[in-house]
Formats: C-alpha cells, sequence, structure tokens
C-alpha cells in the first residue's frame, strides 16, 4: 500500500526545469520592500535577477504570461510540523535538546505539496511542545520531489524549541493526579518549575562552555590536552550561549514570556522568537526591547485556558510596539492560507497592506535569519516566487503558480489537468493489487 | 394644547427611544433573494422590516441611520456549531456538548445554551446572528466519535439541535426554533487513519490482507450491528406511536419515545452526520426505508451520492471547506471544491463551520468556496436564505425582505471578503455593540 500511494505522491511532482531563465509577465507586483508595480520578473540562475515594469527579456526565456495575477514573495511559515516523520514530541525528558528534527525529516509527506499549493516555500519545522526545552529545528524550502537533505535551506542557522505554560507541564499533572496512577509524574509540573528547569539547564551548559572554552584557550596557547566529554544534550544549547542557535520559545501567557526574557537576560542569551505568543500585546513593550520576534496565530482562541484572553489584534499591537510579528500556521491546514491570515491583520487592527504581506514573507524570513535570501521580491534574492489568480490578501484568491529557486513547483492547471491520468494510474495498481489477492490472502484453516 | 403638547412630547421620546424601530438610509441593500438597490431605504418597525425603497419617507423623530458607502446585508446564518454549550475546548468542565448513550433523542441543546458564553460576542462582530446549535457535533473526527467528551460511547442520535439567535437575555429570548432538527450520527467503518490524515476508502480497506483485513471484517461487523440497532429503535417509536394514538391500556409516556415523534411525523428533520459517499448513500437508504425528512450534514465527499441527493431533495450541510483533503491521494482542493461540486449536482445546501471557536470565520469560508469554483450568488446564499429555508424558517430570516425579522449587518463591502469591516449589526432590529471580550481588551492594552 505505501508503495502505491508513494508512487501516486511522487507522480504529482513537477520535473524541475533546471537553471533556465524564466520570465514572469504583465503581472501585479508586491515586493513587500519596494512597493507594488505592473511589470515582470526576470528569474535566472534560481534568483531574482531584474524587476520592473520594463525588463531585458533574454531571448531563450520560458515565459509565464501572468496578465491580470499576482506575484508575492514565497510564504514563509516560522512555526510548521509537516514533514516529520511519525511524533514530534520526545516527551520523557523535560529537556530534550539532545534529539533534532532534522534526523526525522520525511520529504515524501503529501502535506509538503499541499503546503506549496498554498503557496508555502519555507517552513521552521519544530519539535514539539511537551518539554520544557524541547528539539532541535530546521529550516526546509519546500522542494517537493528531493530528498531531505535536498530541502534543507542551505546556510540558515539551526534552532532549538522551547516551551512554556500547559503543554510542558502537562507530563508533570497526568492523569487522576499525582500519585493516583500508574504514569509517574514528570518535573516540572508548575510554571515555577519550568522557570527552574530552564535556569538549572542554562546553569549546566554555562559551566559546560566554560570548560570547553578553558580547553579551546588552552589548546590554541600550544598545550596538548585531552578534550572535555562532548555532551549532547548540552551541546545546543552551547551553541545558543554562543549565538550560533536560534530559541523559538512556544508560549501563551504575559507571565512567562516575560520570565523567559528575564532568565535569557540573567544568562546573557536572546529568545529569538516567541511562538503563538496569545497574550504578547500585554507585553509588547518588553518583547520590542529585548529585540525577540514574534510568531503568532491570527485568531486562534479559547481551545485552552491559557488562549483565554488570546485576541486577533495581537498581531497588530505587538506590531505598533516595535516587534517584527508573523503569522504562523502550526497546522498542515492553515498552512494553505497563510494569504488570507496576513488579511486578518488587516481587518483587525488596520495593519497596512505591506505590513500584513511582510507578517507571512519578510517578517518570518527576519526570524529565521533567512532575510538576505528570501522575504521579498527584490533582484539578487532567491527567485522563491508565488503567482495568485487575485489580489491575495484576500479570502477569494488562489495559488496558480510556486517558483523556489526559480523552478516551478507546483503549477494548478497541471495540477488539475493531471488528475484523471493520476486517477487511472491508482486504479490499474488497485486492480494488479486485487489479482495478487488470492496468493496474499492468510491460508485458511480447513473447516475455518 | 398645553398637555396635548406633553403628550405628543412623550409619545416622541418614547418612539425616538424604542430601539428596534429605525430607518437605515442611502444603503446599498443585498437582499440576496433579489438583485441589489443602490442608495434606498431600509424601515425597521417593531424589529421587523416594515419596508425597503428610495422614496421611504422616515416619519419625524424616527431613528436615522445614514448608511452612505455601506452596504445591508442579511446576518449570516452558521448551520453547524456547538455555540453556547461550550466555552475552553480543553476544559471538560466548560464543555456540554456530547452526552453519554447511544439514543438520546430527548436533549435539547436549546436548554444547556450559555447566553453569557463569550463565544457569541467574538462571533457576532464577523455579522453572525443565528446559528445552528448540535448536541455533540463535535467537528473533529467525523460522526460515530459520541462528541468530543462523549465518554466513550459511541452516539447515534444525539439529541435536538436548536437555531438560536447570537444575542439574547436567555436561551428563551435566543431560540428560533427550539427543535430544528434531531441529530443522527450516522454509524461509519472507521478505518484506520491513512497517511494523509483520513479515514482509508472502502474501495482500498477491502484490499488489505492480514490483520488488517480482519479488522474490516469486524468493523463491517459493527456497523451492520448499528444500523440493526438503529432500525429497532426506530420501529420501537413507530409502536410507541401507534400505542399513544390508540391510548392503549397501560401506556406509560417515555421520554424519549415522545421526542421521536416529531421525527416520525415529518415535523422535525433528522441532520444526519456521514462523511463518505458510501456512508450518505446508506444514511439516504436508511431514510427511505424509514420514511423520514433528512438533512445530511459535513459530508466530506459527495461522489455519486450527489445524484442521489439531487433526487431525493435533500439538502447538505457542508462542513468546513478549509479542511484538508480524507485520504493522502485526494486533490489537495477536494474540500475547497466540493462546493461547487455540489452547486453542480444540483445539491441545495448550506454552510457550517462544525466548530466553536472558528464560527467567525464563516463568511471566509464560503469566500475560499468561490474561490475554487462555486457561483459567488450561491455562497452568499448558502450563508442567508438557504440556511433559513432548510431549517423552516425563510419566512421569518436569511434575507432582506419586507415582513422578516431585521436581522441586518452593515458593512464597508462584501460580505464574505475578509477585509471588510462590520460597521452595525442588528438581531430582530435591535442593535447589538461590536464588542467583546477581545475588543475591550484590544482598546485596554493598546493605550498602556
Amino acid at each position: 500500500m505505501t508503495k502505491i500511494k508513494i508512487l501516486l505522491a511522487a507522480s504529482i511532482a513537477l520535473a524541475p526545469l533546471g537553471a533556465e531563465t524564466t520570465v514572469i509577465r504583465n503581472a501585479t507586483i508586491m515586493t513587500v520592500t519596494k512597493g507594488t508595480l505592473k511589470g515582470s520578473i526576470v528569474v535566472r540562475d534560481g534568483k531574482i535577477a531584474e524587476v520592473g515594469e520594463k525588463v531585458m527579456e533574454p531571448a531563450d526565456a520560458k515565459i509565464i504570461d501572468a496578465g491580470g495575477q499576482y506575484v508575492i514573495p514565497g510564504i514563509i511559515d516560522c512555526h510548521s510540523h509537516i514533514a516529520v516523520d511519525g511524533s514530534v514530541n520526545e516527551g520523557s525528558v523535560s529537556v530534550s535538546s539532545m534529539v533534532d528534527i532534522k534526523d526525522v525529516i520525511n520529504p515524501e509527506d503529501i502535506a509538503i505539496y499541499r503546503a506549496l499549493a498554498g503557496g508555502v516555500t519555507t517552513a521552521n519545522i519544530l519539535h514539539g511542545s511537551a518539554n520544557a526545552i524541547g528539539g532541535q529545528t530546521l529550516v526546509l524550502k519546500m522542494r517537493w520531489g528531493k530528498d531531505a537533505q535536498g530541502m534543507i535551506f542551505e546556510g540558515a542557522l539551526p534552532g532549538i524549541k522551547f516551551a512554556l505554560g500547559e503543554n510542558p507541564k502537562r507530563a508533570g499533572n497526568p492523569q487522576g493526579g499525582r500519585g493516583a496512577t500508574t504514569v509517574e509524574a514528570r518535573y516540572p509540573a508548575t510554571r515555577m518549575g519550568i522557570e527552574d528547569t530552564i535556569r538549572e539547564a542554562f546553569n549546566e551548559a554555562k559551566a559546560y562552555k566554560a570548560e570547553w572554552d578553558a580547553y579551546n584557550a588552552k589548546v590554541a596557547g600550544g598545550e596538548h590536552l585531552i578534550p572535555p566529554r562532548k555532551d549532547l544534550k548540552l551541546e545546543p544549547l552551547k551553541e545558543v550561549l554562543e549565538g550560533k542557535r536560534y530559541i523559538h520559545a512556544h508560549c501563551y501567557r504575559a507571565d512567562e514570556i516575560l520570565m523567559l526574557m528575564r532568565v535569557a537576560d540573567d544568562f546573557g542569551f536572546k529568545i529569538r522568537t516567541f511562538q503563538h505568543v496569545l497574550e504578547g500585546y500585554k507585553v509588547a513593550k518588553e518583547i520590542a526591547a529585548h529585540g525577540a520576534g514574534a510568531s503568532t496565530f491570527s485568531d486562534w482562541w479559547a481551545f485552552k485556558v491559557e488562549a483565554l484572553d488570546a485576541i486577533p489584534y495581537n498581531a497588530a499591537i505587538m506590531q505598533k510596539y516595535g516587534v517584527v510579528v508573523s503569522m504562523n500556521s502550526d497546522d498542515a491546514e492553515l498552512m494553505r492560507h497563510l494569504n488570507t491570515e496576513a488579511a486578518k491583520a488587516m481587518r483587525y487592527g488596520g495593519v497596512s497592506e505591506t505590513e500584513a504581506l511582510a507578517m507571512v514573507t519578510l517578517n518570518p524570513a527576519k526570524q529565521l535569519g533567512i532575510d538576505n535570501r528570501v522575504g521579498s521580491i527584490e533582484t539578487g534574492k532567491d527567485a522563491d516566487l508565488v503567482i495568485y489568480d487575485k489580489y491575495p490578501l484576500s479570502d477569494f484568491a488562489k495559488v496558480e503558480k510556486v517558483l523556489i529557486d526559480g523552478n516551478l513547483y507546483f503549477d494548478r492547471d497541471q495540477d488539475v489537468t493531471g488528475r484523471a491520468a493520476r486517477q487511472a494510474e491508482k486504479q490499474k495498481l488497485l486492480d494488479k493489487e486485487k489479482q495478487n489477492q488470492p496468493r496474499q490472502q492468510p491460508q485458511r484453516r480447513p473447516g475455518a | 394644547m398645553k398637555s396635548l403638547a406633553i403628550l405628543i412630547g412623550c409619545a416622541m421620546a418614547a418612539w425616538a427611544a424604542s430601539n428596534d424601530t429605525f430607518v437605515i438610509r442611502n444603503a446599498d441593500v443585498y437582499p440576496v433573494t433579489g438583485a441589489a438597490m443602490k442608495g434606498v431605504s431600509v424601515l425597521v418597525q417593531d424589529g421587523k422590516i416594515a419596508d425597503i425603497g428610495a422614496k421611504i419617507v422616515a416619519p419625524k423623530g424616527m431613528r436615522v441611520v445614514d448608511a452612505k458607502g455601506l452596504r445591508v446585508y442579511p446576518g449570516m446564518i452558521d448551520s453547524g456549531t456547538e455555540l453556547g454549550l461550550a466555552e475552553i475546548e480543553s476544559v471538560r468542565e466548560s464543555v456540554d456538548t456530547g452526552e453519554l448513550g447511544e439514543f438520546m433523542p430527548q436533549l435539547r441543546a436549546l436548554v444547556a445554551v450559555n447566553p453569557g458564553s463569550e463565544h457569541f460576542g467574538v462571533v457576532r462582530v464577523n455579522g453572525i446572528t443565528s446559528v445552528m446549535t448540535f448536541p455533540s457535533s463535535g467537528g473533529r473526527g467525523g460522526g460515530g466519535g459520541g462528541g468530543r467528551f462523549g465518554g466513550g460511547e459511541q452516539q447515534l442520535i444525539a439529541g435536538q439541535a436548536a437555531l438560536i439567535h447570537t444575542d439574547g437575555w436567555t436561551w428563551e429570548d435566543m431560540a428560533i426554533e427550539r427543535t430544528a432538527a434531531m441529530h443522527l450520527i450516522f454509524p461509519s467503518i472507521a478505518g484506520r487513519g491513512g497517511r494523509g490524515g483520513g479515514p482509508i476508502p472502502d474501495s482500498v480497506l477491502e484490499l488489505i490482507s492480514g490483520t488488517a483485513g480482519a479488522s474490516y471484517t469486524q468493523a463491517r461487523h459493527t456497523y451492520e450491528q448499528q444500523i440493526a440497532k438503529l432500525n429497532d429503535f426506530f420501529d420501537q417509536a413507530r409502536q410507541y406511536q401507534k400505542e399513544r394514538a390508540a391510548h392503549a391500556p397501560g401506556f406509560k409516556t417515555d421520554l424519549k419515545m415522545e421526542a421521536m415523534i416529531p421525527v416520525l411525523e415529518g415535523k422535525v428533520p433528522m441532520a444526519v452526520s456521514a462523511s463518505r459517499a458510501s456512508a450518505i448513500h446508506d444514511a439516504i437508504a436508511f431514510a427511505d426505508k424509514q420514511n423520514i425528512k433528512i438533512v445530511l450534514l459535513q459530508p466530506r465527499e459527495l461522489g455519486q451520492a450527489a445524484a442521489e441527493l439531487k433526487a431525493k431533495n435533500i439538502p447538505v450541510i457542508l462542513g468546513r471547506v478549509l479542511a484538508l483533503p480524507e485520504a493522502e491521494d485526494d486533490p489537495y482542493d477536494q474540500a475547497f471544491t466540493l462546493p461547487a461540486e455540489a452547486y453542480k449536482a444540483g445539491v441545495k445546501f448550506a454552510f457550517g463551520t462544525f466548530d466553536n471557536e472558528f464560527v467567525r470565520n464563516l463568511p471566509f469560508q464560503a469566500a475560499t468556496a468561490v474561490a475554487f469554483g462555486l457561483p459567488y450568488d450561491e455562497a452568499l446564499k448558502a450563508v442567508t436564505i438557504n440556511p433559513a429555508e432548510i431549517w423552516g424558517v425563510a419566512n421569518e430570516l436569511g434575507s432582506v425582505e419586507k415582513g422578516k425579522w431585521a436581522d441586518l449587518v452593515i458593512t464597508t463591502g462584501d460580505l464574505l471578503e475578509i477585509q471588510t469591516g462590520i460597521k452595525h449589526l442588528y438581531i430582530k432590529g435591535k442593535e447589538v455593540e461590536l464588542t467583546n471580550k477581545q475588543t475591550r481588551l484590544y482598546e485596554k492594552y493598546i493605550a498602556r
């Protein structure tokens, strides 16, 4: 069965065009950084070579006529769990920094193709939220059809997931109450314990880093020494202290957001992004002062107690206080229409069109430290582009084509016209499976 | 003379103060049941629409709402929610959607509607003036699960769904139809989860050999048993109905059976949750056999069942448009295109969000269906006049027409467009403030 599915899924993939030159013509181009214009985009060697009302069209260029259509930069989802093989949580310990999402990337997850069909070209793939300090994270481009290695966003700094509030304390409060069950409670059980867990871990990491720093200094001084023991749990935290790894912290309530920033201040590191951050609007000044980004939901609320004060104006308020804000999905379905999630920031709180669009393009790029490569339509940036049939900050728009590195990875026309053939292929495979059926049936016992 | 003047003054004051009598001027009225009328007035008297036209002369002293440049639409109706029955999804104590028991027709959603629920205010500001609230509608995981908190027991008849306004002092105030439908969660052969998140289709399930094949046989057996039980229950109800009519000696009142009589008499439709085409086909066959009126809820596919639905005039409440495909190899836009498919097949339908927190996104779901092929007017009808007709209240609501309740929304633009602002909202002619917990938090923290 699995084989059949993989075959079908794979057949949806378009053959990458290679490094040919493409011109997208006659489009309304929403660049995010340089306004909106009617014109063309020249794509060469996977990069945006030219953007303008009039461009030099190379003679051999492949032409995409986008008359009446809109082009925006590829959408970037700063919080996703797609393309992960199996469970995203390693829930046995409260500090699980030794585990890495990179080890479980599944490039055949159909959610990748579906995200592409919703205009997503890059996603931050995170570990789950069961631990105060969770696993290592990874930035992927939605290069459907490539292997796991081929999907990795080259050069993007890796991250680590932190989680505050109800989720990481859940294992401390097993069903039936502490002590009333066979499942042993896992520390911590409260927000107090979550702070302590993070402090204890960085206390260790600091000592570990000091040990290595001392060793490195001595080696640099010409001494020959046995290196300290490598600790796979502390190594990523050491990288955090060295500014080589980003912290993406799942959080909801204002108190816990403030807590984490103060812990970070004490140990001298930064929180790169607060994720979900539904009460971020209550501590927007503090978040802005810390320099953290905020990646939130547009309008999720009331699904749990810590989401009771969530408001759809969250993004607008944080933005007003100077926080770099993005809209994320955390969900394989929502991921497919982040353009409308951005539009909700216009509806709730009156964010401008460009600011709203930036919340799903340039801002998440900044948060992931990849805005030199993606997030806007500018010469020299990666040709990650989405073509919509209509004005994209509207729920009446749909994605027509998606390019990553200048290659066409999604084309709605081809998807739709190819359906009959895929259906026929599926039927053929099913029929074949049916023919094989008698041989595969377990032997019936006589008389059974 | 003096006393007469005072009397008139009093009368006028009373009139001016009465909050369900007023005139809307200079509006573009979109009645849904007819063509748009530009720059007209709507006269509302005692909560009902008294007149619509260009030449309405408002009696002197009557409150005037100037709607120049604005549009007037009928309030939207969500045909599948659990509003009022659930507050915080993860807190059992705050959720009253799913009761214990297999056959529970005597349960009434209406009596458990909490008029003070924060959800009503949140939903209203997006122009939704009435909703169907279902016992055990769940919406996550489809029918057969007995609701989110169904105690693990499989529910078949979950109880009576109510059609309510989204504002009122008490549930009695809010009620439009106390028992608008009886909710039947049609049994299903639930396969194991497929890789795309949905169940494995029957056609494929049958092919799976070994233990999975055995579990399919078992599931099929359970399914048949449940259908038999369901038929038994209806037979009992019919027997009861006969004995009751005949004043049979020793007749005892049975509340479950009493609740079934309006269904048997065709006065209350059975709202049947069934997601797959095969289940829909079986549900239709069941309705035929029992000679009952049904409304189909939340199909995830229609296939050949569409023709049956059309032939038998069975209306459908389409569930979330913004949903993932059922199976891994289903088209990515399966749920987006389902409304267009229903329309092309001539099936009458309305939209339901089958949710609580996301009811406010009803118009955006309707718009997505338009992006994927549904004619615009049909999407608008599916959140206004169609549900009013399906739930038997089209003489009272669902359009801007003389004699109907003034359930009206005044907007800055297209009702279904995400960026449109809602300026005024009226329920039974009473202006409802467009504030809620979330707007209050916004006001508080934007001014920090």
